[in-house]
């Protein structure tokens, strides 16, 4: 399909996470533009027209959020989450691995706009490679002027730190990212105070997404009013969706919001692959309820897809087909939070051990007629009592499971073992 | 404590504005090196940094990337996040356990490989994926699975 990309732009210009190829294809004039035509606050506004909301998963409106930080002479910073790691969303990997500049372009009028003179970009320990491209991307901008003191000679400086986690999943909370920074375990801090009144080292933050920060160039180069030519009222512009799963083209597409669902499985993805056929679709990433077929038909906005029972979240699309046993979905997601709880709050830490210990056991067909009972009972000791939201992130699909597929989950206590035949993975058992 | 340790704590120090966020990086850099990172090691770091022995010690253990054991001269991570699981991670899996005589979190006794289970690596298109020294492999189907242990993998 031939498209016009504005975040994915190393799909139409191979070495573009080189500076020199990057200018060459109008890198870092939104930069010249933001610094020479705006003030800070003028840029602030323009994004809060754009409608621009944050990627990370929330799908705040960025602007807003920018207008938050009070003005008392603090100093302030801006804090990139690259911390990608929701289960099914790989969107900021591909952004840091091959189109640096664009973030850094984006880090550097954000930062003006609002007046920050350090930010920092927080990798997750397992990008390796786009630590390496950052670290060499943000060189490289130094040396073209781009960073530093008095850029472009806008009296505006600023330097850009890139940092590395270590495998946490909960460094992507902002909090608990803002405590990994400062060299602490990465355990979530109590809001409020938010980041953009008490953030990195107490001072005034922002945190954004990677692919939020990356709309911010093109939003400055082509205006507020084509952004929200694009998308709906409430939810202008562009995303990207990773899909992945039985598809014939897993991948990152770059949609305009409000895309159909069926346009993005069946044209950008390709379709389910031949034979299977589609059971149910978790829309953004792991923590957000299933959809089922029947919703294929749902604009991919922040509205609608909350209408239809889930959430656009991160933006991870994972597609499961009728021969995926439910209940092993359930673990396995499950199994993950239980992985990543930092152990903090009593709901979270137990509460996922419970849920993801009698899954297990549903799944070995050694279930009894009360778990469903208890797997309900736990998640709803669950919901809305964890001290962030990881909590309520784990039972999102396993609630959203047992309410659409109620009779698969009593199917393997009835008969006593897995009727699609799955396994629970682990040695003796292979 | 290697004597190079002392500059890289210094230039750790350096490389952002304030001192507390050393640490991580100082860690990555010493693992690097070492391969792991051994309570004297940890206890050196703390000295190097000024802080506790004990407080490097919980944030080391916090973080899954940080061996507090010794490992293979090849890590592999297998993915075994769900949209890895529905292309056969589960089986990638099994058959490197199978191939190596050992389970996932254990190492070869001859010390050449470990293996580990990995959360979602972010690389969902490429499942199932793997990580070999955090360098990506994928998609490796099961019956591949001899491609994480003989190809080649930049430092
Ligand atoms: C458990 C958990 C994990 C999160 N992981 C990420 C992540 O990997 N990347 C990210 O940008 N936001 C993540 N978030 C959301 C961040 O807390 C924060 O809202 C976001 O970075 C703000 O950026 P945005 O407004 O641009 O979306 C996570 C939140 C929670 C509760
Ligand atoms: S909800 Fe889970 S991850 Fe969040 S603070 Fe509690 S234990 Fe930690
Ligand atoms: S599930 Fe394996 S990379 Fe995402």
């Amino acid at each position: 399909m031939s498209q016009t990309y504005y975040l994915l732009r190393h799909r139409e210009v191979p070495e573009i996470g080189q500076i020199a190829v990057y200018r060459a294809h109008g890198g870092y004039e939104a930069l010249r533009k933001a610094l020479s035509q705006y003030q800070p606050e003028e840029l602030v506004d323009l994004v809060k027209r754009s409608g621009l909301r944050g990627r990370g998963g929330a799908g705040f409106p960025t602007g807003v959020k920018w207008g938050f930080l009070p003005k008392d002479g603090r100093p302030r910073y801006l804090v990139v989450n690259s911390d990608e790691a929701e289960p099914g969303t790989f969107k900021d990997r591909e952004l840091i691995e091959h189109n640096p500049h664009q973030l850094i372009e984006g880090m550097i009028i954000s930062s003006y706009a609002i007046r920050a003179n350090e930010a920092y970009i927080y990798c997750r320990g397992e990008f390796l490679k786009g630590y390496e491209e950052l670290s060499r991307a943000v060189q490289e901008a130094y040396q073209a002027g781009f960073l530093g003191e008095n850029i472009l000679d806008s009296g505006f400086s600023l330097d850009i730190f890139v940092y590395r986690g270590a495998g946490a999943y909960i460094c992507g909370e902002e909090s608990a990212l803002l405590e990994s920074l400062e060299g602490r375990r990465g355990n979530p801090r109590l809001k409020p105070p938010f980041p953009a009144v008490a953030g990195l080292y107490g001072m005034p933050t922002i945190v954004n997404n990677v692919e939020t920060i990356a709309n911010v160039p093109p939003i400055v180069t082509y205006g507020a009013e084509w952004y929200t030519s694009m998308g709906t009222e409430k939810s202008p512009g562009l995303k990207i969706m990773s899909v992945s799963g039985p598809v014939n083209r897993p991948g990152n597409y770059e949609i305009p919001l409000a895309t159909p669902l069926r346009q993005l499985i069946e044209d950008y993805a390709g379709g389910l692959k031949e034979g299977r056929r589609l059971k149910c679709i978790i829309p953004g990433g792991s923590s957000v309820p299933l959809l089922t077929p029947d919703k294929l038909d749902t604009p991919l906005d922040y509205e609608s897809i909350l209408q239809a029972g889930s959430m656009l979240g991160s933006g991870g699309c994972i597609v499961l087909d009728e021969s995926v046993c439910i209940v092993k979905a359930s673990h396995r997601l499950v199994k993950f939070y239980r992985e990543e709880s930092c152990g903090k709050c009593t709901p979270c830490r137990e509460g996922t051990y419970w849920m993801a210990d009698v899954l297990e056991r549903l799944e070995m067909g050694l279930g009894t007629q009360d778990d469903l009972a208890i797997l309900t009972d736990v998640a709803d000791n669950i919901n809305g009592k964890c001290f962030c939201p990881l909590g309520d992130a784990s039972i999102g699909f396993l609630v959203s499971a047992i309410n659409h597929f109620r009779d698969e989950f009593e199917a393997h206590v009835r008969e006593g073992r897995c009727p699609l035949g799955a396994k629970v993975y682990d040695t003796a058992n292979y | 404590m290697k004597p190079e340790w002392k500059e890289w704590a210094q230039e750790a120090k350096k490389q952002f504005p304030r001192a507390n966020s050393a640490l991580l990086p100082l860690l990555h850099r010493i693992q690097r090196a070492e391969g792991w990172l051994s309570p004297e090691t940890l206890t050196e770091v703390a000295e190097l940094l000024d802080l506790s022995p004990q407080y490097v010690d919980s944030v080391a253990s916090f973080y899954s990337l940080f061996f507090k054991q010794p490992v293979g001269k090849r890590v592999i991570h297998v993915c075994v996040g769900l949209s890895c699981m529905l292309a056969g991670s589960d089986e990638l899996m099994h058959a490197l356990e199978e191939r190596l005589k050992i389970s996932q979190g254990q190492t070869t006794p001859d010390g050449e490989y470990t293996l580990l289970e990995a959360e979602c690596l972010a690389a969902c298109d490429l499942a199932p994926v793997a990580q070999v020294n955090l360098r990506y492999r994928g998609p490796i189907p099961p019956e591949e699975a001899d491609r994480l242990l003989t190809e080649e993998v930049s430092s």
